[in-house]
């Protein structure tokens, strides 16, 4: 599904990721673990094609294919989806409308017929009562006035309109209370599948005691410095990334 | 092959029995149109000397040497009247082809008993005292050298007068076409709007140009609320890109009485919108909004004044601005508090989103204020697209050119929310939608937002 390489990247000149390797199949759930500052918001965004990183060395496969010098929206029409820490406001554009135009694009994309008003609406009330999601936020501009657990949850719910291969999840649980983060993960669960990998991105351990990872990895320095199944995440939550931060200096 | 430095020559050898003028039969109008040109002469074309006009220069006009329209010009062909609203219906509708009424464009449309909607020249011939009492009342002696310069040219425009208590459901629209001529012209509209005490309107202006040849258009609109009436004012101006358009307004309103407005302004080389609103009675509130969209080398000016003259006053004011290429923008927004003004409320914003490195916006919000127990606000900002936010879009699969579109639309958003009537802020949003950039991508929903 996701095969990175020896990958390097540089932000404004200084190197963030230095060496890189991860390799993520079908189905799985990976959750990448590290201290503030080790690059994981770097590599998530590196992923899903933000301007501003420069890949200095390496690349990224995704299904067979090199990502690198993709768009954002041709990435995300490959099946590549973000989940932002901190989702976006935008005033004035209704989270229907946004998700409609999401889908249709990607849909135009891939030389799929776009769904009509009432496709759409149908599609909508299915996923919605599958994830628990009011209608009303459906009406209301996008993330505006939306609470933490609000915005988290519109993340979750774009992800199940898009249906992504590769859904990647960073930070998700920053700013949210331990009932919130439940509803969150009880959501990302209700979207496992043989078919959906996933990046859980988090520097505590806690996400991963309701988003149960098929692997861990501890990202540092701008390395994958450990990899193990999910009981690597209770050793850090009792040890902390110190240890990392020796083996770097 | 004569060259003139004068843009407008025919000002010089001004006459004020040339045919096809209207009203050139009355004395008073005679004397008015005298007194316009001898002041306009006086004080001559604006130039930046004058601090009102420091960023809006009108020396490119004199690139051009502009005729007065005939009555040709005013018969152009026309397969198409592009109202702003769609399907006029029963819906009241003026159309003006280069300053010259079309008469077989008017919908007369099903106003109530009470209304009263007639083009100048008809207003002239069948209530001349009406209208002495009127033109020129608001704006007065000492008006501005456009408006002299309107007085005496005058030449077509329209009155609407409302009698008392008379409540008018229907927007009443009012179109002028320009272009279509062979050569460049000029027209100089001058409206009336008089709403009785507790009347309530709402009239729709589409300035819009057909052709594609220079012409300039210098507006004057001359305003009256009476005490508790009403006018929704809504304005478009999409002249051509060769076009002039400079357009003054000037307003009075009485007690608990209110004047909204908004102006979009999409087109012309060259435009202006001056509004001058005088809050007179207690309680009287303006709402003067309005989004300009700009782009080649386009300029546009919106300079305002509201002036707070009675207790009680309130104002809001918010303008928004996209500009694109090497487009320029002036904002100049005067809020004067009289010493008599106590508990005005006021609020102005002006923001501007500039698309290109090469557009540029002045923007000078001024507050004179005399009084003590006074709420104003103001604010101006200029930015960019939000990187974040047009990654973000991005992410989801929406290609650049549609989500930077939905930004915009976001962005613009705040100000066509101050539009009150929902189907023309609907026509005003369609304005803008079909104004961006990759319009091609648009899809119906985006209205619902």
């Amino acid at each position: 599904m996701l095969e990175i390489k020896n990958l390097h990247v540089s932000v404004e000149g200084s190197e963030i990721l230095k060496g890189l390797d991860l390799t993520v199949d079908p189905g799985e759930i990976h959750a990448i673990m590290g201290p503030n500052g080790s690059g994981k918001s770097t590599l998530s965004h590196v992923i899903a094609g933000r301007d501003g990183y420069e890949i200095t060395g390496g690349r990224i496969i995704f299904q067979g294919e090199a990502l690198t010098g993709m768009e954002p929206e041709e990435r995300a029409a490959k099946g590549i989806f973000l989940a932002f820490q901190y989702p976006v406001e935008i005033p004035g554009v209704a989270n229907t409308t946004f998700l409609k135009e999401a889908l249709n694009s990607i849909r135009r994309y891939r030389g799929e017929d776009e769904l009509d008003a009432m496709q759409f609406v149908k599609m909508m009330r299915k996923k919605t009562e599958e994830l628990n999601i009011s209608d009303d936020m459906l009406k209301r501009a996008v993330n505006v006035g939306f609470s933490g657990g609000e915005k988290k949850r519109n993340e979750i719910l774009q992800m199940a309109v898009l249906n992504p291969s590769l859904a990647i999840l960073d930070e998700t649980d920053s700013g949210l209370d331990i009932d919130a983060l439940k509803i969150v993960a009880e959501g990302v669960n209700k979207l496992r599948s043989p078919d959906r990998s996933m990046l859980v991105i988090t520097h505590y351990q806690r996400l991963l005691d309701y988003i149960i990872p098929d692997k861990v990895h501890v990202l540092a320095h701008g390395k994958i410095q450990r990899t193990g199944g999910k009981e690597l995440a209770l050793e850090l939550e009792e040890k902390g990334y110190a240890e990392f931060d020796e083996a770097a200096a | 092959m004569t060259k003139t430095t004068s843009p407008l020559a025919f000002v010089d050898s001004f006459d004020d029995e040339r045919t096809g003028l209207p009203g050139i039969d009355l004395p008073w109008l005679k004397t008015l149109r005298r007194d316009g040109i001898e002041r306009f002469k006086g004080l001559g074309m604006p130039t930046p000397k004058l601090e009102a006009w420091k960023y809006t220069r009108l020396k490119p006009l004199e690139d051009t040497s502009f005729q007065p329209v005939t009555d040709e010009d005013g018969m152009a062909a026309l397969d198409h009247v592009p109202s702003l609203l769609p399907d006029p219906g029963g819906r009241p509708r003026l159309v003006f082809v280069n300053g010259r009424m079309r008469p077989n464009f008017w919908i007369e449309g099903d106003l109530p008993d009470g209304v009263h909607l007639d083009c100048l020249r008809d207003v002239l011939l069948r209530a001349p005292d009406w209208a002495e009492s009127y033109i020129g009342s608001l704006t007065g002696e000492d008006a501005a050298a456009l408006v002299q310069l309107n007085t005496a040219m005058m030449d077509t425009g329209f009155a609407l007068r409302v009698d008392p208590g008379v409540i008018v459901e229907t927007p009443i629209e009012v179109v002028y076409i320009g272009g279509l001529t062979d050569r460049p012209v000029a027209y100089f509209p001058r409206n009336l709007i008089v709403l009785g005490e507790g009347a309530q309107a709402t009239v729709v202006k589409h300035h819009v140009g057909m052709g594609v040849g220079a012409y300039f258009a210098n507006a004057v609109t001359e305003i009256d609320i009476a005490q508790g009436a009403r006018l929704n004012h809504y304005e478009v101006q999409a002249e051509s890109r060769d076009a002039t358009h400079l357009g003054a307004v000037n307003v009075r309103v009485a007690k608990d009485a209110t004047y909204d407005s908004f102006t979009l302004s999409i087109g012309g080389r060259l435009s202006r919108n001056e509004v001058s609103v005088r809050l007179e009675g207690q309680g009287a509130h303006a709402g003067v909004n309005g989004a300009y969209l700009m782009r080649g080398s386009e300029h546009c000016d919106n300079t305002t004044r509201i002036e707070h003259l009675a207790p009680n006053t309130s104002c809001r004011e918010i303008f928004k601005g996209v500009l694109d290429d090497q487009s320029r923008a002036v904002f100049q927004g005067r809020i004067v508090v009289n010493r008599e003004a106590q508990g005005t409320d006021g609020h102005q914003l002006c923001k501007t989103l500039l698309l290109s490195t090469g557009a540029e916006i002045d923007a000078k919000p001024e507050l004179e204020i005399y009084a003590d127990d006074v709420k104003c606000s103001h604010g101006a900002t200029t930015g960019q697209i939000d990187e974040t936010a047009l990654f973000y879009l991005r992410s989801r699969g929406i290609p650049e050119a549609l989500a930077r579109n939905l930004l915009v639309q976001s962005f613009l958003g705040e100000a066509l929310e101050e539009i009150a009537d929902e189907n023309i802020r609907e026509a005003f949003t369609n304005k803008v939608l079909h104004w961006l950039p990759a319009a091609c991508f648009l899809s119906e929903e985006w209205r619902d937002a």
